[in-house]
């Protein structure tokens, strides 16, 4: 989206055109495409039913259920939660709030097996939070509802991050105006305040959806990598590397991102149709 | 004058002595790639090493170690780390490296003494203290209200280990056969609740989230827990029979060859056999191959039953096709349901 916005610009900061192009698509495909191109040649190897039962072994679909499943849930629930926290931020003045504006970015820096042992202590059925759970009949660490947490805490600050800017730059003046005009709070939230918010919540949906595809380090250690249960497509993928099978591996990998790429590509599609109807 | 001049003699013949000298003293590095559980045994026995080796030739010799899962590490000099030496938890790993990166001669296994086995180990369980749910045997672990910790056949090789002492011990009974033995197995993994990927990893889920009432380790990593979390808090229970594991040693001939260092990463391992190596190897609850380090640490290693992956299932690389492959016995385990 923001190719497209280059596109349209006349008057652009960066000089020449062609210049500006042609060292995006040679930056692209030098740091994206020529990686990801190795994944597709290697499952070029395998034989077309190979692959095909290679990707859709029971073991391997239950995966992709979980991973898909949880990245989708742990980003809608950043999405919702995500944008209260922003919200909070931009809106209130409270005591440490510098603090708490910088632990937002901390999922972000921290070693992603660092928080999935710190999130299992919590979570499991003997650790600070886990106990209480465990009294209700709750299990969450070794269960694919810890999946979701540990997805959730990693996708946080990509919903926070894109939508702060965003709320900063909304007026005021257009939620006092709406309530002039007698509409009531629930109306100007989803008649005024969302419409702008959308295309900022999609990104960062999209952005937390797209991290909590690929984790992998933080989920293994809370997941309890149940084969059928609470297996991620990424430990498959390195259970088949464990097994010299480098094909089978990629033929995978090769799913996640066409999966991936489809569901993203979907999101930005989307995004450009709100911003059309909004007109900007 | 002559004084000053003899004084600059000897200042001389001095300095060239000492340059002789640093010429001749080498400094060499070796890099050994080993799997998870060797940590505290190679830094032992790297220092010991290193002082033999100096009092020997004079030259200083710098071990590097590389630790992680056993198949992980054999994948990376498959890939190109350039290791001196491997010493992983399983032969089928150093196979790999033979068969596919063709770094290792074929014949590696028969180059050093007992399958190029310089210490072995074996599978017991740890259990809670007191051992509350009164485990003895592998038949206990399959009981419908015992919860068996162990880590992923599939990515980790030391419970590789302990699913074929599993299944070894199914087929050691009266009328034991390959359909009671996967009926075992089936049995014992149901009342598994984590499937860890790495030794280690199952060792923290049992010692630290409390989950489980019996782990399958090696027996190294059950006395390490032990000194680790503390002798109050686990039992390390021993079943009559378990089976003997086997992590073998080996020079990285295409390695060796290109860097010259053939003949120290030899010695490297040969040294782990003499009576310094066994003592280490044994302090760090590896069982000695040596009678006589055996004889002297007899009170660590109770006496067992161990047989080996050869005689019961017909060597690493049948055991790893018919159990491990994708599809295999310990698929089927998980998928048939």
């Amino acid at each position: 989206m923001f190719f497209s916005r280059a596109l349209l610009k006349r008057h652009s900061v960066l000089p020449g055109f062609d210049l500006a192009l042609g060292f995006t698509l040679l930056y692209v495909a030098l740091i994206v495409l020529v990686p990801l191109s190795a994944a597709f040649l290697k499952t070029f190897t395998m034989t077309w039913p190979a692959f095909r039962e290679t990707v859709t072994a029971p073991r391997v679909v239950a995966s992709y259920r979980l991973t898909f499943g949880a990245s989708l849930a742990a980003a809608l629930v950043n999405a919702v939660f995500g944008m209260v926290v922003a919200w909070v931020l931009v809106r209130y003045e409270f005591p440490f709030k510098r603090i708490v504006d910088a632990l937002v970015d901390l999922p972000f820096a921290l070693p992603t097996a660092v928080a999935g042992i710190a999130l299992t202590s919590l979570y499991a059925a003997n650790g600070w939070i886990g106990q209480h759970l465990a009294r209700l009949g709750i299990k969450v660490a070794y269960t694919p509802l810890g999946v979701l947490v540990a997805l959730t805490f990693i996708g946080l600050p990509f919903m926070v991050r894109t939508v702060q800017p965003v709320l900063e730059d909304l007026q005021r003046e257009l939620e006092e105006a709406a309530a002039t005009l007698g509409a009531t709070r629930a109306q100007t939230f989803r008649r005024v305040i969302l419409p702008i918010l959308t295309p900022a919540l999609l990104t960062g949906f999209a952005l937390a959806f797209a991290r909590a595809l690929g984790e992998y380090g933080s989920v293994i250690f809370i997941a309890g990598n149940m084969p059928m249960i609470s297996e991620i497509t990424p430990l498959l993928i390195i259970t088949k590397l464990e097994q010299y099978d480098y094909a089978g591996a990629t033929a995978i990998a090769v799913v996640m991102l066409v999966a991936a790429f489809a569901l993203l590509l979907a999101i930005n599609l989307l995004q450009a149709w709100t911003r059309r109807r909004q007109g900007r | 004058m002559t004084t000053t001049r003899t004084f600059l003699r000897a200042v001389t013949a001095l300095a060239l002595a000492a340059a002789a000298g640093l010429a001749a003293a080498k400094d060499i590095a070796l890099l050994n790639v080993s799997y998870d559980p060797t940590r505290e045994l190679y830094r032992d026995y790297n220092a010991a090493f290193a002082k033999f080796w100096q009092s020997k030739t004079g030259d200083t010799v710098t071990v590097k170690q590389s630790h992680g899962g056993s198949g992980k590490q054999a994948r990376s000099v498959i890939d190109g780390l350039e290791a001196d030496v491997t010493t992983l938890a399983l032969a089928h790993d150093i196979d790999e490296i033979a068969g596919r990166a063709k770094l290792i001669a074929p014949d590696w296994q028969k180059r050093l003494e007992h399958n190029s086995t310089p210490y072995s180990s074996t599978y017991v369980f740890l259990v809670r203290k007191g051992n509350p749910k009164g485990i003895k045997d592998w038949s206990d672990l399959a009981k419908p209200s015992i919860s068996v910790i162990t880590a992923n056949p599939k990515t980790s090789g030391g419970a590789r280990w302990g699913y074929l002492a599993a299944y070894g011990f199914a087929l050691r009974q009266p009328g034991g056969n390959d359909a009671t033995a996967r009926g075992f197995v089936a049995r014992l993994f149901a009342n598994v609740p984590v499937l860890d990927s790495g030794a280690r990893g199952s060792t923290v889920t049992f010692a630290e989230r409390g989950i489980g009432d019996v782990l399958l380790a090696w027996e190294n990593e059950a006395y390490l827990a032990r000194k680790e979390f503390g002798a109050d808090k686990f039992d390390i229970v021993y079943p009559p029979a378990s089976i003997l594991a086997e992590p073998p040693v080996a020079v990285v001939d295409k390695v060796v060859d290109k860097r010259g260092t053939r003949a120290v990463a030899q010695a490297y391992l040969e040294y782990l056999y003499g009576p310094e190596g066994q003592e280490i190897a044994a302090r760090n609850f590896y069982r000695p191959t040596d009678p006589a380090v055996a004889a002297r640490h007899a009170k660590t290693f109770p006496k067992l039953t161990l047989f080996t992956i050869d005689d019961t299932f017909g060597g690493w690389a049948k055991a790893q096709k018919t159990h491990f492959a994708d599809g295999g016995v310990f698929d089927q385990i998980y998928t048939r349901k």
